[in-house]
């Protein structure tokens, strides 16, 4: 048995639903963990990526912070994976991309019924967000994409078995949705 | 004995007056197509369907069958093609498929999923298009619009209403309906016009219907779209005017 | 300009319209007709002249719209009394018509392409105006002016502010210059109205056929088809009517020499529709004008009266019984697709200008679906002069596979920009050196969607057997970027794609991304492995001509001309489209931050 793979995984501005369908594959974990190490994520806590195989990044693009995790990736991983309709089109985060970015604070920190005395934030601790967001591949390049919102465990299973066993990766129907 | 041409090295007969589609489907040899539909006359906009024909690329759904023609569609470099207009339409428009009522029932979806595209690639457009809800029972979404004319062909056609028709030009191409006021709820469309039945992507849309059907149950769950385009064709109306290929919903 | 819910109430109005569409015999295949003199008369299409014009010819009000949006030059929205459109070819840029864009918008306090506040003036850049001889050159409500300079764009802006009409702007601003610099057999004769049809009544319709296919004539829009087999198959072609349809759709980048034909031989052109009349036995033709060439339409209306005064038009021409035949002129509204000539016959048709499925074709299923024999207004004007001094005699000139003359509209580095006539067979390097081109480092025969000569290609010769040409010679000299050329088309295309097919609507506007990433200096290899894969499937898929050439000048420059494009890359890695610093500038501006995290740094 060759040496296992370096894995990394985040999520940007996504919902971690695509973590919970990864810990979806039950059992399945055990093999893949015959397979596979983890680096960088929710899975290890471990904060930032070393050198990996294989990152596979939830979320779109969507403030400075995930711009610069995502550099990190792609300068940390061989493969890099965009999973789910957030990291593949932007998904719902995109929703507001044919608003002004102007208009969506103000109505939220300072216009919306209920609120006094609202302001909005500017604590420099906090990344300013982008005024469109973005799918991963218009930021770095991406090798590979798995849809789905989110993917199936059984989709995330073939996908990373195909790949990790040499073969590139095909879905095939019942696998592939985009819902 | 009718005339035949040959489809990636299989004869198919045809009548005369017969697109290589239109041949195909009856024969039994699906070529991916999207704003084809049998009941309207062929359009040749989404490219989809394109074949090679005696080496010449052409959209098989308007290309007039000819005896000895040799037809290749099941090719990769094809297939190819095939994926990158997809991908467009996916970029062009706001294709969010995990809010779409239409999921499952979309054929440019089902498309997708049949041709292994796995993104759309290219820079997102995130066009400005907002809906339509004036009307009590139809709602537009105008973010999911392919552009094929399905709809503006069924109301003029069929309905003989004219409710739809496109306006403007190359990008800024966009459906429009036919009131001074610029609102669904302003035309004379019903919900038993054919152009109800026709959107072959999530645009026109029943009010209050939309999840009758659970996700992961609907059309193009169960089987991948080339296997059941050769069920419908040629695709028929039933009694009461639906059409079963048509629309999830009956 | 009334406010539209003023005009609903205005009675003049209405019965202004409701004339016009009584002038158009009520007839909704002239809606493109009617819709520009609404567009002249009210500066916009008011949205109560939409109901109300769809009342009248009994069609739906949404396909009055469809229609109105499809064409550049119609606005279904105010406008400003002064709509200013600067032509945008790359000849006119070369001559500074961005800078002269740029003072007039800041003369006037207002942003390209939008409308001024006070409603009065909009100045916004269009496709290329066919005055590149004379550029920089600018539309006012339909007029050509040419030869800009900041001092005629300061009197220009000068008389819009003052709301001078412009029947009493300085008429020497809408004077245009034929800059005939070569001239030969076509820009030479000495015909007279009638010389030609007179031959051709001895001969018969079967007859001019034959001479014309001997005179083996091609087409001179660029497609180079034979015309006398074209004629041939109208002629055969059955139909209850069968038309004539001279294509002056003038619209590709480059290309003047219809505007001088049509300004100095619009008698020829019509004889040469006339004769094609004659062969495929049909009565009603039509002059497609392009809507750029608007001031034509008077003086062409007037040579078209006088030919019926002559009896060289309508009914028994020169005395012949059954010889009827009369021409109408329509003119576009700012769609350079409408020259293709299916297209054409659906804008003649009144609709938006798509080209249609191809099988059938125009010759027998053309305008109103009958035989209609579509050739460009060079052709005519050939066709006329091979038939009048004999078909062999004719087939002598040029070269084996192109027969006759062709005129070059010559613009760019050259110190001597115009129209030459040539025989066939003339190489790149012959007009180079006659125009007065030197430092040469290219040269775009036949526009955008033809073909970029470098120099080690200016031994090639023009004609079907190895540059086909509809006549665009524009040169670059080399301190000329033929990236940015390159970069020019293809924004060219995009404007100008019909939105038809999924390829080319989608197609050109990612190229024009891409090319812009790249001018941006975003661009990296993956970008130039984009354009590739575009190619694929816009030369693949594409429905017509546009969407199947749209890389061509990307492709031909990438040959000729890489490392205009490399070094603009900003590295092999790849690099996001957009500004990333830049896309933080709202949130900054709306949270008052710009310490270090709120920015970001370029990854190199």
């Amino acid at each position: 048995m060759s040496k296992k793979l370096r894995v990394a995984t985040t999520s940007l501005a996504g919902c971690f639903g695509c973590h919970m369908s990864l810990l979806d594959i039950d059992e399945r974990l055990f093999t893949l963990l015959e397979l596979v190490e983890f680096d960088r994520s929710p899975i290890t806590d471990i904060k930032h990526c070393g050198p990996c195989d294989i990152g596979i990044i939830e979320g779109g693009v969507c403030n400075a912070e995930n711009v610069h995790v995502l550099r990190e990736f792609r300068r940390s991983c061989k493969i890099l994976i965009a999973i789910g309709a957030c990291a593949i089109n932007g998904g719902l985060p995109a929703q507001r991309n044919h608003l002004d970015l102007g208009s969506c604070l103000t109505e939220v920190y300072l216009t919306e019924p209920g609120l006094s005395h609202g302001h909005i934030p500017n604590d420099p601790e906090l990344p300013l967000p982008l005024d469109k967001v973005h799918p991963l591949h218009e930021v770095v390049k991406i090798d590979y994409f798995i849809p789905g919102c989110p993917p199936s465990a059984d989709a995330i299973w073939k996908f990373l078995t195909d790949l990790i066993a040499g073969n590139t990766p095909e879905l095939g129907h019942g696998l592939i949705k985009y819902d | 004995m009718s005339e035949t041409f040959q489809l990636d090295g299989a004869p198919v007969p045809f009548e005369p007056g017969q697109t290589v589609m239109q041949a195909a489907l009856a024969a039994g040899h699906y070529i991916p197509h999207l704003c084809y539909h049998p009941e309207f006359k062929p359009h040749g906009s989404c490219k989809l369907c394109t074949v090679k024909v005696n080496g010449r690329t052409v959209a098989s759904c308007t290309m007039p069958a000819e005896a000895g023609l040799t037809v290749e569609s099941e090719i990769e470099e094809l297939n190819a093609l095939r994926r990158t207009l997809v991908q467009m339409l996916f970029a062009e428009g706001n294709h969010f498929c995990p809010s779409c009522e239409k999921s499952g029932n979309c054929v440019l979806q089902a498309l997708g999923y049949d041709l292994e595209v796995h993104t759309a690639g290219f820079r997102h457009l995130y066009p400005d298009r907002p809906l339509d809800a004036s009307h009590p029972d139809i709602l537009l979404d105008f973010n999911r619009c392919i552009l094929c004319e399905l709809c503006v062909r069924a109301s003029g056609e069929v309905d003989g209403k004219n409710v739809f028709a496109l306006s403007g030009r190359g990008i800024a191409k966009h459906l429009i309906v036919n009131s001074e006021s610029g609102l669904l709820s302003d035309t004379n469309i019903a919900l038993t016009d054919k152009a109800m039945q026709v959107c072959p992507v999530g645009v026109i849309l029943k009010k209050r219907v939309g999840f009758n059907m659970p996700i992961g149950e609907r059309r193009y769950d169960e089987r991948p779209i080339s296997a059941q385009a050769l069920d419908d064709a040629p695709r028929q109306t039933d009694a009461s005017g639906n059409c079963e290929a048509c629309e999830g919903t009956p | 300009m009334l406010p539209d819910n003023e005009l609903r109430f205005d009675a003049s109005r209405q019965i202004w319209l409701d004339q016009l569409v009584a002038r158009h015999q009520t007839d909704a295949s002239r809606l493109l007709q009617i819709l520009r003199e609404v567009q002249e008369y009210f500066g916009h299409i008011p949205q109560p002249a939409i109901s109300r014009l769809a009342e009248k010819l009994s069609i739906p009000r949404v396909r009055i719209e469809s229609v109105g949006s499809f064409y550049s030059f119609l606005h279904l929205k105010p406008h400003g009394e002064y709509r200013v459109l600067f032509s945008d070819n790359i000849t006119d840029r070369m001559l500074g018509s961005e800078a002269l864009m740029q003072q007039m918008c800041q003369q006037l306090w207002l942003q390209p392409g939008k409308v001024s506040e006070d409603g009065l003036v909009s100045i916004s850049p269009t496709s290329c105006t066919g005055m590149c001889d004379q550029g920089p050159a600018l539309l006012v409500n339909g007029r050509a002016i040419t030869r800009l300079t900041h001092q005629r764009v300061q009197e220009i802006a000068q008389l819009i502010r003052n709301r001078t009409p412009l029947n009493n702007w300085p008429s020497d601003f809408f004077h245009v210059d034929d800059n005939i610099r070569r001239s030969g057999l076509l820009l030479d004769n000495t015909l007279a109205p009638g010389d030609v049809l007179r031959k051709a009544l001895s001969l018969g319709g079967q007859k001019i056929v034959e001479a014309v296919k001997t005179s083996a004539l091609r087409g001179r829009g660029g497609a180079g088809f034979p015309t006398g087999l074209k004629w041939e198959a109208c002629r055969n072609a059955q139909g209850s009517e069968h038309y004539v349809v001279c294509n002056a759709d003038e619209g590709e980048p480059g290309t003047f020499k219809d505007r001088v034909l049509l300004t100095r031989q619009a008698d020829l052109v019509f004889e040469g529709m006339t004769l094609c009349a004659l062969a495929v036995g049909s009565k009603k033709g039509f002059l497609y004008l392009r809507g750029e060439y608007r001031y034509m339409l008077e003086p062409l209306q007037a040579v078209l009266q006088r030919r019926r005064d002559n009896n060289l038009l309508g009914a028994k021409i020169l005395g012949q019984s059954g010889f009827d035949f009369d021409i109408d002129i329509h003119l576009g509204a700012g769609a350079y697709i409408c020259g293709e000539e299916s297209a054409l016959i659906e804008s003649l048709e009144g609709k938006r200008g798509v080209p249609r499925s191809r099988p059938p074709f125009p010759v027998t299923h053309g305008y109103m679906q009958q035989p209609t024999a579509v050739d460009n207004v060079e052709t005519f004007c050939q066709a006329a002069l091979a038939l009048h001094m004999g078909a062999e005699k004719y087939r002598a000139i040029g070269t084996e596979k192109s027969t006759g003359s062709k005129l070059i509209s010559v613009s760019g580095d050259c110190a001597y920009p115009g129209i030459y006539e040539y025989p066939f067979g003339v190489s790149v390097r012959e007009i180079l050196q006659e125009c007065g081109a030197v430092n040469t480092r290219a040269v775009q025969v036949s526009g955008p969607s033809g073909v970029c000569v470098g120099e080690s290609e200016f031994g090639r010769k023009l004609g079907f057997e190895d540059i086909p040409t509809a006549g665009a010679f524009m040169v670059f000299d080399d301190s000329r970027d033929m990236f940015e050329v390159a970069r020019n088309y293809v924004h060219f295309f995009a404007h100008e794609s019909c939105g038809f097919c999924t390829p080319c609507r989608v197609g050109t506007s990612m190229l024009k991304q891409t090319m812009d990433k790249i001018a941006a200096g975003h661009g990296t290899k993956y970008d130039l492995n984009e354009i590739e894969n575009l190619d694929s499937v816009l030369q693949n898929t594409s429905h017509c001509g546009l969407g199947r050439t749209a890389c061509n000048p990307v492709l031909h420059t990438l040959k000729h001309f890489r490392p205009a494009y490399e070094n603009k890359l900003k590295s092999l890695m790849f690099s996001p489209a957009f500004d990333l610093d830049g896309s933080l500038a709202r949130a900054r501006q709306m949270t008052g931050r710009d310490d270090a995290g709120a920015h970001l740094k370029e990854e190199i």
